[in-house]
């Protein structure tokens, strides 16, 4: 228990990743799919922000300038941050590229289910 | 000095003109495929002009922006790095050239996107080749595969939903990637290639490193099309637009490929690739399965991009029993086939493509009598497939020989009667093909009529390598691929 309590964050990291990952494989609806994608590529930013925290005090070196470097306990890595923001970036366009694919099945197709598009697409030929 | 600035220039090039192409396109819609022949032609120089810079100095390295490799940006190469850039910007220039009628046939309103979208897919590829930082690794990976989704997309009625279910399957392989550097991080506090390999041996044998691993080898192996996290790859390239699967089918994978190689024997040491865990035998019967599985598919397929399709998963599984041999022929032969299945791949794939730009013709039974009418590319295609079959003197017979000779070195005879067997499914599979392309038939005219000069160039040239690469294959392997293999390999 103890064990499960100190590292919380990746346990909470890993049952948010398995909740996105069967929304991608278990539901039918297209949109359904997307958001448990991004919820998929969403905690993988929260487990990164989380293995910089620091308790104690610690802060960034941007907001406190007087900050003494050579202590490495008074500020915290901000690298995994900036990171992220490349992250971040990276999913909206996935998430953007991603819509415009499922107005394009939407327009084609009339249904978001993807049993019904399989159907439509199987009497196209 | 402009040699120096080579590595940049290769990637900047086509990143700046990716997005010029769109305004261009505004006022001179004609102007943008000269612009993008003129863009990729740069970036094959440079990397020509990198290769020789390697050949002559060994392993070189660019800092971007100048800040220190460990914690600045670091674009290093060696020679396994400009070995796979020449193929890749050599590649482009091929597709490009060729795309010239098609794209305007099949999308004459979207000409300077689907140019943009060409030259973000190639800096992708050509960035994934370069970077010498993990991270920098991720950004480029989602860069060609968001540029892959859009490009599928563009295909047929049924491509959006190939794109969409690409998409899904490949960013969790990439959120995989991206896992995996998290975790190398907080354990080596490094993002640096290099950096990384001399600073995880300390900390070889935790659990946390064993779960990295683990997640680099899933998530490439998704990208890469690997036997069982293929299902992506059949769908995505026959519905995408010709252009786009011929581009695509010779270089994502392979570039994928290459990834593999440079995380199993560059950022973890070999010795931990070949102990940790019993990686080496899981990947050979695997790759196993995927030659079987791909030639089986392939032989039951109508249509020909599907079918050439399934022989890339067999292909990708040839590079892969090569990887896992864990000796230096197999090394060798698993690298030689990454250039091998790429020049093979555009040109069955491009031959393809002007058949059904001058017919219309998408599936084995209607390429009955065509030889008569394009014989040029009917022969070109033979070449494509014969090298596929594996004989010699095409360059699919020589990379093929060293796999064999690495999987007999090896001790492993299961994975050399595998290769042999899906050698002669393939030969199968091809002469369907071929058969139906030289069989008589009243229908069709029999007039010449050839694609135009800007398709039937690029499928020479492709079709020409073929034999040529074939020939100079010892030099190759000389004087480039000997330096690629991993330190302790025998």
């Amino acid at each position: 228990m103890e064990y499960i309590i100190a590292k919380y964050n990746y346990w909470i990291y890993i049952v948010l990743m398995m909740i996105g990952f069967y929304a991608m494989i278990a539901k039918k609806n297209l949109v359904k799919k997307l958001l448990g994608l991004n919820i998929f590529q969403w905690t993988i930013i929260l487990f990164y922000i989380s293995t910089s925290v620091k308790k104690g005090g610690a802060t960034i070196p941007i907001m406190d300038k007087a900050i003494d470097i050579a202590n490495p306990a008074l500020y915290l890595n901000p690298l995994p941050h900036v990171l992220m923001l490349t992250a971040i970036v990276v999913g909206v366009s996935t998430t953007g590229v991603a819509l415009a694919l499922v107005v394009l099945l939407y327009r084609r197709f009339h249904t978001l289910d993807e049993d019904e598009i399989f159907e439509k697409i199987r009497e196209l030929k | 000095m402009l040699i120096d600035q080579l590595p940049a220039i290769i990637i900047v090039v086509p990143l700046l003109m990716a997005i010029l192409v769109n305004f261009v396109g505004i006022w001179f819609r004609s102007a943008c495929y000269y612009l993008t022949v003129a863009t990729v032609s740069v970036s094959f120089l440079s990397s020509l002009g990198i290769m020789q810079e390697v050949m002559l100095k060994g392993r070189t390295s660019y800092r971007l922006g100048g800040w220190e490799p460990p914690w600045g940006i670091e674009y290093m190469v060696d020679h396994l790095n400009a070995f796979i850039l020449v193929i890749i910007t050599a590649i482009a220039l091929l597709s490009v050239i060729f795309s010239y009628n098609p794209i305007k046939k099949d999308m004459p309103a979207r000409v300077p996107q689907f140019y943009s979208l060409f030259l973000l897919l190639t800096l992708g590829l050509i960035g994934m080749t370069i970077t010498g930082d993990a991270f920098n690794l991720y950004v480029l990976i989602e860069i060609t595969s968001i540029a892959c989704y859009a490009l599928i997309a563009k295909g047929d009625d049924k491509s959006p939903l190939a794109a969409f279910n690409y998409l899904i399957i490949g960013t969790i392989g990439a959120c995989f990637y991206l896992l995996g550097v998290g975790y190398l991080y907080i354990m080596a506090g490094s993002l640096n290639i290099l950096d990384l390999s001399t600073l995880l041996p300390k900390v070889y044998g935790t659990n946390a490193i064993l779960a990295a691993f683990t997640f680099f080898m899933v998530g490439i192996a998704i990208k890469m099309a690997f036997f069982p996290l293929h299902g992506w790859l059949p769908n995505a390239y026959s519905h995408a637009p010709d252009t786009v699967s011929a581009f695509m089918a010779a270089t994502v994978t392979k570039v994928s490929a290459y990834v593999m190689i440079r995380v199993m024997f560059t950022i973890f040491q070999p010795q931990y690739s070949l102990s940790a865990i019993p990686v080496m035998p899981l990947l050979g019967w695997l790759s196993v399965g995927a030659m079987m599985y791909g030639c089986i598919l392939a032989l039951a397929q109508k249509d020909i991009k599907r079918m050439l399709s399934y022989i890339i998963i067999a292909e990708v599984g040839y590079i892969v029993v090569g990887i896992s041999t864990a000796n230096k022929l197999g090394f060798i032969g698993a690298v030689l086939h990454i250039m091998n299945d790429a020049i093979m791949m555009i040109c069955l794939f491009l031959a393809a493509a002007a058949i059904a730009y001058k017919t219309g013709a998408k599936d084995i039974d209607s390429y009955r009598g065509l030889a008569k009418k394009m014989p040029l590319t009917t022969i070109a295609f033979l070449i494509g497939a014969v090298s596929v079959v594996g004989v010699p003197p095409t360059c699919g017979f020589f990379s093929k020989w060293y796999l064999l000779l690495g999987t007999i070195d090896s001790g492993n005879f299961a994975f050399t009667a595998a290769l042999l067997l899906s050698s002669l499914m393939s030969a199968i599979v091809m002469y369907r093909v071929l058969q139906s392309l030289y069989s008589a038939n009243k229908e069709i005219s029999t007039k010449n009529d050839e694609a135009p000069l800007s398709m039937l160039v690029p499928i020479y040239v492709s079709a020409i390598a073929v034999v040529i690469i074939g020939f100079f294959s010892g030099d190759i392997i000389s004087s480039v691929i000997q330096y690629t293999v991993p330190a302790g390999y025998k």
